[in-house]
C-alpha cells in the first residue's frame, strides 16, 4: 500500500469568489463565429437540406437553356438572401467551373449535329454547344444553391438535420466527427511535417522523399487510430454504449413557413418559365 | 462550493450509498500487461476512501494512466479484482454503473471533447444516462454556471483554446455528477493563470480523487495523500 504522507494543503484563498483578472481572458467573445446578417438565418437545417435537394432534382430535369438561366438567377439571388457575398460565390464558382472547363470546351466539338463554327479543322456543333451550356448552368445553379442553404449554416448543424432526416446515425456523426477532428488531424501533420522540415526535409524526386512521405502518413494513420481508440474510450467512460443520443431539438417556426412560401413560388416560377418555352 | 447537481436521472436512482467505511475504490492484487509486454502493474493493492484527495506520481511509463484506465473498465486486469462503489467489477455491464459515478479526466481533451459543440458534449454523459434532452441541456448549462464558463455554452469544441479546452472537459466530467474524480494530468499544458483557475475549482469540488501530475507544487495544493508507482505497485 501506498505511504500516506501527508501533503501540505495550501488553502486557496479566494475573497471575491470568481475567477480573477484571467477569467476575461479565458472567456473571450468568439468573432469568427458571429453569422452575417442573413435572410436565411432561423430557417430550420431540416428545410435547407430539403430544399437543396429538390431544387437539384428540379434543375437536373430541365431540359432548356433558358429557365436553367432562371434557375441560376434564383441560387445567385440565394446566395445573395444568404448574405455569403460575391466573394465566396466566386471561390466557389472558380472551383467548380475550373474542374469542368475541360468537359465544356470539348463538348461542342465531340457532338454530332448542325455545323456552327470551326477551329483548326476541328468543326462544333449546335447541339453540342447547347449541350454544353446546359451542363455548365445546372452546375452552378445547383452549386449555387447547395452554397447558399447549407454552406449559410453550420456544418454540425447539418450533420444533426440529415439524422433526424432519417440518415442512419453512423453516416451523420462519421459527418460530425470528421467536422471535429480534421482540425485535430491537420495539426498533428503539421507538427509532423515540421518535425522533417527542421531535420532539413525538402522535397525532391527522390526514393527518400517518398519513403519520408510514407512515413509522415503512416504515422498519422497510427496516430488517428490511437486517438480513434482514446476518443472511443473517453466516450465509453460518459456512458455511450453505441447509441448516438440527440440533444438538438428542431421545431418549425414562422421563418420556415416563410421559406417553404418562397422556396415553392420559385419552383413555380421555374416550371411556368419552362412549360412557355415548350 | 459547487454542490453535486441533483440530477434525477432514471439510471442513477439505484446508487447504493458510497459512505460509510466502504472505500470507494478497493484494487487488490492487480496485474496488468500490455499484450506479451512486461507487467505494467504487478500485484497493485490501492484504496480510495470517500473525501480522499490521492496524488498519484510515478515516473513516464510507470502504469498511471493504465491504473486509472483500469479502474473504468476501460482495459481489463490479468489477475486481482477491481471492486468499486461496494461491488466486484468485471464485465462491461458492471463498469457502466462505474462511470456513471465516477469521471476520468483524460490527458489531452481533443480526446474527451468529440461533440461539435460545448453544450452538446456536456450533455452527452447525462443523455446515455437517460436525461431526457430538456433534462440534459439544463445539467449542462448548471454545470457551466457552475464553473463560470456559461458563455462557451454554444461555441464548437474545436475552435476553444488549450486553456477552455481543459475546463469544458472537466465540465464534461462534472456534468455527470460523479462521486469521485480521476484526473489524468490535468494541469498539463496550462499557463499559469489556467492552472490557478484549474486549482481554485478543484479546491470547491466535494469529490474524492485522484489527480496524476508531475508538478509537484499543483499536487501539494490540490491533494492530501500522495501514491508512489513503483515497480508495478505503490511504493
Amino acid at each position: 500500500m501506498c505511504d500516506s504522507t501527508v501533503v501540505e494543503a495550501l488553502e486557496v484563498a479566494n475573497p471575491q469568489g470568481g475567477f480573477g483578472p484571467e477569467r476575461d481572458a479565458i472567456l473571450q467573445p468568439e468573432v469568427d463565429e458571429t453569422r452575417a446578417r442573413s435572410l436565411l438565418a432561423g430557417v430550420d437545417p431540416r428545410l435547407r437540406v430539403i430544399g437543396s435537394f429538390v431544387f437539384a432534382a428540379a434543375v437536373v430535369a430541365l431540359d432548356r437553356p433558358l429557365p436553367l438561366v432562371v434557375a441560376v438567377a434564383i441560387a445567385v439571388g440565394t446566395v445573395l438572401a444568404a448574405g455569403l457575398g460575391a466573394r465566396r460565390m466566386g471561390r466557389v464558382l472558380a472551383a467548380l467551373d475550373g474542374s469542368m472547363a475541360l468537359v465544356v470546351a470539348t463538348l461542342p466539338f465531340t457532338t454530332p449535329g448542325r455545323h456552327l463554327f470551326s477551329i483548326m479543322g476541328y468543326g462544333a456543333s449546335v447541339e453540342g454547344l447547347t449541350r454544353a451550356a446546359e451542363i455548365a448552368l445546372k452546375a452552378n445553379a445547383v452549386a449555387l444553391m447547395a452554397l447558399a442553404l447549407l454552406g449559410s449554416s453550420e456544418l454540425p448543424e447539418i450533420g444533426h438535420a440529415l439524422r433526424r432526416l432519417g440518415v442512419p446515425a453512423t453516416l451523420a456523426q462519421l459527418l460530425l466527427m470528421t467536422v471535429r477532428y480534421i482540425e485535430v488531424l491537420g495539426r498533428e501533420y503539421r507538427r509532423l511535417r515540421t518535425a522533417m522540415v527542421v531535420r532539413g526535409f525538402r522535397m525532391r524526386f527522390s526514393v527518400h522523399t517518398w519513403r519520408s512521405l510514407g512515413h509522415l502518413f503512416g504515422m498519422l494513420f497510427a496516430r488517428s487510430i490511437d486517438r480513434a481508440e482514446r476518443i472511443g474510450a473517453a466516450m465509453r467512460c460518459r456512458g455511450f454504449d453505441g447509441e448516438f443520443p440527440v440533444l438538438t431539438e428542431f421545431a418549425y417556426t414562422r421563418r420556415d413557413a416563410a421559406f417553404l412560401g418562397v422556396a415553392a413560388a420559385a419552383l413555380a416560377l421555374l416550371l411556368a418559365v419552362r412549360l412557355a418555352w415548350a | 462550493m459547487i454542490e453535486p447537481a441533483p440530477h434525477a436521472i432514471g439510471r442513477r436512482a439505484s446508487r447504493a450509498p458510497s459512505g460509510g467505511e466502504t472505500p470507494i475504490f478497493r484494487l487488490s492484487g492487480l496485474g496488468f500487461a500490455y499484450g506479451s509486454g512486461r507487467p505494467v502493474l504487478d500485484g497493485l493493492d490501492f484504496e480510495l476512501r470517500a473525501n480522499e484527495r490521492v496524488a498519484l506520481i510515478g515516473s513516464n511509463g510507470s502504469g498511471k494512466t493504465t491504473l486509472l484506465h483500469l479502474m473504468m473498465g476501460l482495459v481489463r486486469p490479468q489477475r486481482g479484482t477491481i471492486e468499486a462503489f461496494g461491488a466486484t467489477r468485471s464485465t462491461e455491464a458492471e463498469f457502466f454503473e462505474v462511470r456513471a459515478r465516477a469521471g476520468l479526466l483524460f490527458q489531452d481533451s481533443d480526446d474527451q471533447l468529440f461533440s461539435p459543440t460545448v453544450i452538446e458534449d456536456i450533455a452527452f454523459g447525462p443523455l446515455n444516462f437517460g436525461a431526457s434532452p430538456k433534462q440534459a441541456r439544463a445539467i449542462a448549462m448548471d454545470t457551466l454556471t457552475a464553473l463560470g464558463l456559461v458563455e462557451l455554452a454554444n461555441r464548437a469544441t474545436h475552435r476553444l483554446s488549450g486553456g477552455q479546452r481543459r475546463l469544458v472537459a472537466l465540465a464534461t466530467v462534472l456534468g455527470m455528477n460523479p462521486e469521485a474524480l480521476l484526473l489524468d494530468e490535468p494541469s498539463a499544458g496550462l499557463d499559469e493563470p489556467n492552472v490557478e483557475r484549474l486549482i481554485e475549482i478543484l479546491d470547491r469540488l466535494p469529490q474524492a480523487r485522484i489527480i496524476i501530475s508531475h508538478d509537484a507544487d499543483f499536487l501539494a495544493r490540490t491533494t492530501t495523500r500522495r501514491c508512489r508507482l513503483l515497480g508495478g505497485r505503490m511504493a
